[in-house]
């Protein structure tokens, strides 16, 4: 019987009504049931993107962002982070292989860790596949900026009601007309929308058909447990300036062994202290004197 | 029990309730002295920055950026100010489970700081958050986080700040002259605590467990799956020292109101949570030791944030743990005084070193807090002093409570209420 075994049937027989356990195994069973190769994904195929930086500006005109700025991506800049008025972009890097161009945005996680630390559920796996986030719900603690490993989430520090900006895989637009906006409008056909199974045999198929064009892995396969944004790339991932270094477990996966012990702590302590308690009394009977308690 | 002093403070039987309030209010001291001037300065520029702060948000007066989402106001005021109040279920659990009397003296005056040091820094949470006005929705359900360490986090804080109150609440009842709902808030007691360690224990190590995923972000000499457990030991050494510190503070500052029982027993209770700061801590580093090996920290082992870690590991932690053990073996209060320094500053590293400083260690641009962060903080502690001054220099807490309060211990009726009983309370104290 290994430990987590063993908090699950303790925490399920300490009662499913306290914070812990048993709604948040009833939450995964139903993800479960829906595959996450079956939710929507983004395909995205460096080998493909020539840095014209269209879905920077479709993405900011859908989402009603400003215009991103066109003087930021001279040779030898640094590369630019994903921020607050603008939920993707896209970056220059020379490699080994010569220039090569990655756009960045939110990775939609399978099992999201800002999703899994959000208090108020602001952040929000849908079952389709996006991750949303929900105004009404924020509170603002930032703790999704704390724990997402792809620093995903940003925050509109300069407001007196700040937002939190990411990319939304136009969860919205695509409920309409089914593509998201940067999907829609790449002149060059990197971008590719559907199922994220789908899209892992497109990537497949690619890096098979192609020998030596891509290096044999497809980024968000299994990176931080798999992610509904997945890339192939002609240079190794180090080199186009992604973490190669996150685990292949979700990352909420690290709270689970603590949370599943809360149900048994909030049951087991209070009667162990009270027995505790009782079993001081004797010999403190037999010398206290009253006094006042504080 | 100073009787005199009591007789000045409590409300006398029949003087009317609103008249007392008022008189309550009136200074009791000098009003223009050096802490005085200082503290209010602070607040008055921390009125000013935190208006300023809720008009053009959190980044015009934060040096907090999208790469750092959290900054001084939750490292130092959250993560460390919640371990520093640990000795209020610490202190609980010596005396009401373990019934150790030694300690009941400054039982009050440790659940008072603990209630005030989640009042104020808990609460400073909302000045962090974003959108405050939507504090309550994972209190009303909208949504609950199930999944969030957070959410319990939350959750804990409130009804733990609620466990303090009523704890504390005898005091406020003895103030008042309230005998009969003092009865009832007595009673309360035994429950409250029990109820109060278990949430202690959880949140105290879910700040920590906060932290398990932002594992690619955290120097992994800092990383560990243990650091829940971290945590909750630290609390427990945490807020032993900061007894000691504040009680040899207190013990000057409010010489007046502090009680006989607590004056003589001062000492040996100083070397009693010493020698408990002492074993907590051989624990804590006995875990640091375990996890090192247990996940290869070696490898990480280099540089100058070896150096860093090892001043948090050996200067802060092994270093009071031997002057604790040695102070408490052979009585040297000076060995301990200084121990209990270091060993807060110990427990300020360890969550700062977690929260902001090996926090993304690799990033090119690192976050220093600005002065404003810091006056806000500094503001926030003298808030909390104010109230502390005020309670205890009129309520019953350091001792001095009213001769009817005596007679609803919650011990019920095992040894009967006598007059001469309480030499015999200080013989037992004695062994």
């Amino acid at each position: 019987m290994d430990r987590r075994f063993f908090f699950k049937v303790v925490g399920a027989a300490a009662g499913t009504t306290l914070v812990g356990a048993a709604p948040r195994d009833a939450e995964a069973a139903a993800t479960a049931s829906r595959s996450a190769d079956d939710a929507y994904g983004v395909l995205v195929d460096l080998t493909r993107c020539v840095g014209c930086r269209t879905c920077e500006v479709a993405c900011a005109s859908a989402n009603g962002l400003p215009a991103p700025s066109e003087a930021d991506d001279k040779p030898g800049a640094p590369p630019r982070a994903t921020n607050d008025t603008q939920w993707t972009v896209v970056n220059r890097h020379d490699t080994s292989k010569g220039e090569v161009y990655a756009k960045s945005q939110c990775m939609h996680c399978i099992e999201p860790a800002c999703a899994a630390g959000c208090l108020t559920k602001a952040l929000f796996k849908t079952q389709e596949g996006p991750v949303v986030w929900r105004a009404d719900k924020c509170m603002g603690c930032r703790f999704c900026m704390v724990s997402c490993p792809f620093d995903a989430p940003k925050f509109e520090y300069n407001s007196w009601n700040p937002k939190i900006q990411k990319c939304q895989m136009c969860w919205e637009r695509a409920k309409a007309n089914g593509l998201p906006a940067c999907v829609e409008n790449c002149p060059n056909e990197a971008l590719t929308f559907g199922k994220r199974g789908e899209l892992l045999e497109i990537a497949r198929q690619r890096i098979y058909q192609n020998p030596g064009q891509y290096v044999s892995h497809i980024y968000g396969e299994h990176e931080a447990g798999g992610t509904a944004v997945l890339y192939i790339s002609p240079v190794d991932f180090a080199e186009v300036g992604f973490r190669t270094d996150l685990d292949t477990t979700s990352y909420p996966e690290t709270t689970r062994d603590f949370l599943t012990a809360v149900p048994l702590i909030l049951t087991a302590f209070p009667a162990f202290l009270m027995g505790l308690r009782q079993a001081t009394g004797r010999s403190a009977e037999a010398q206290d004197a009253p006094h006042s308690e504080a | 029990m100073n009787a005199a002093v009591s007789d000045a403070y409590h409300r006398r039987p029949g003087e009317r309730f609103w008249p007392f309030v008022l008189r309550q209010f009136r200074p009791s001291g000098p009003l223009v002295t050096p802490f005085n001037v200082i503290t209010v300065g602070l607040m008055l520029v921390a009125a000013v920055i935190l208006a300023w702060r809720f008009v053009y948000g959190l980044g015009s007066v934060t040096n907090l950026n999208q790469d750092f989402a959290w900054g001084l106001w939750i490292g130092f005021d959250v993560m460390a100010g919640v371990a520093f109040a640990g000795g209020a279920y610490v202190l609980c659990f010596l005396v009401y489970i373990l019934r150790m009397e030694k300690y009941h003296a400054i039982v009050r005056v440790t659940v008072l700081n603990g209630f005030l040091a989640y009042v104020f820094y808990a609460s400073a949470l909302l000045l962090d958050l974003g959108r405050p006005w939507n504090v309550v929705n994972p209190i009303i359900g909208n949504s609950f986080g199930l999944t969030s360490v957070l959410f319990l986090v939350a959750w804990h804080f409130m009804l733990y700040m609620g466990a303090e109150l009523i704890e504390f609440s005898p005091a406020i009842a003895e103030w008042g002259g309230f005998r009969k709902l003092h009865k009832v808030l007595t009673a309360l007691t035994v429950g409250t605590v029990v109820f109060g360690i278990t949430l202690s224990t959880l949140h105290q190590s879910a700040l920590g467990a906060l932290y398990l995923m932002a594992k690619p972000k955290v120097h992994p000499l800092w990383y560990s799956e243990f650091i829940p457990v971290l945590f909750f030991v630290s609390s427990i050494f945490a807020g032993m020292a900061m007894v000691i510190f504040e009680g040899g503070i207190s013990a000057k500052v409010f010489a007046d109101r502090t009680g006989d029982d607590v004056k003589r027993s001062h000492h040996r209770i100083v070397i009693g949570l010493a020698r408990l700061a002492g074993g907590a801590m051989f624990v804590y580093l006995f875990l640091q030791v375990v996890q090192f090996v247990h996940e290869a920290k070696w490898n990480h082992f280099e540089g100058g944030w070896a150096a860093w870690w090892l001043v948090e590991i050996l200067g802060l932690t092994a270093v009071p743990m031997v002057l604790f053990m040695l102070g408490s073996t052979r009585n040297r209060m000076g060995f301990i005084k200084v121990a209990a320094v270091l060993t807060l500053l110990g427990v300020l590293l360890n969550r700062l070193n977690l929260s902001v400083i090996a926090f993304k260690w690799y990033a090119p641009v690192h976050y220093v807090p600005s002065w404003q962060e810091f006056v806000v903080s500094a503001a926030v502690l003298s808030a909390e002093l104010w109230v502390f001054r005020w309670v205890v220099r009129r309520m019953p807490v350091l001792g001095g409570e009213p001769a009817w309060a005596r007679a609803h211990a919650t011990q019920p009726a095992t040894v009967p209420v006598v007059p001469g009983a309480v030499p015999a309370m200080m013989q037992a104290e004695r062994r």
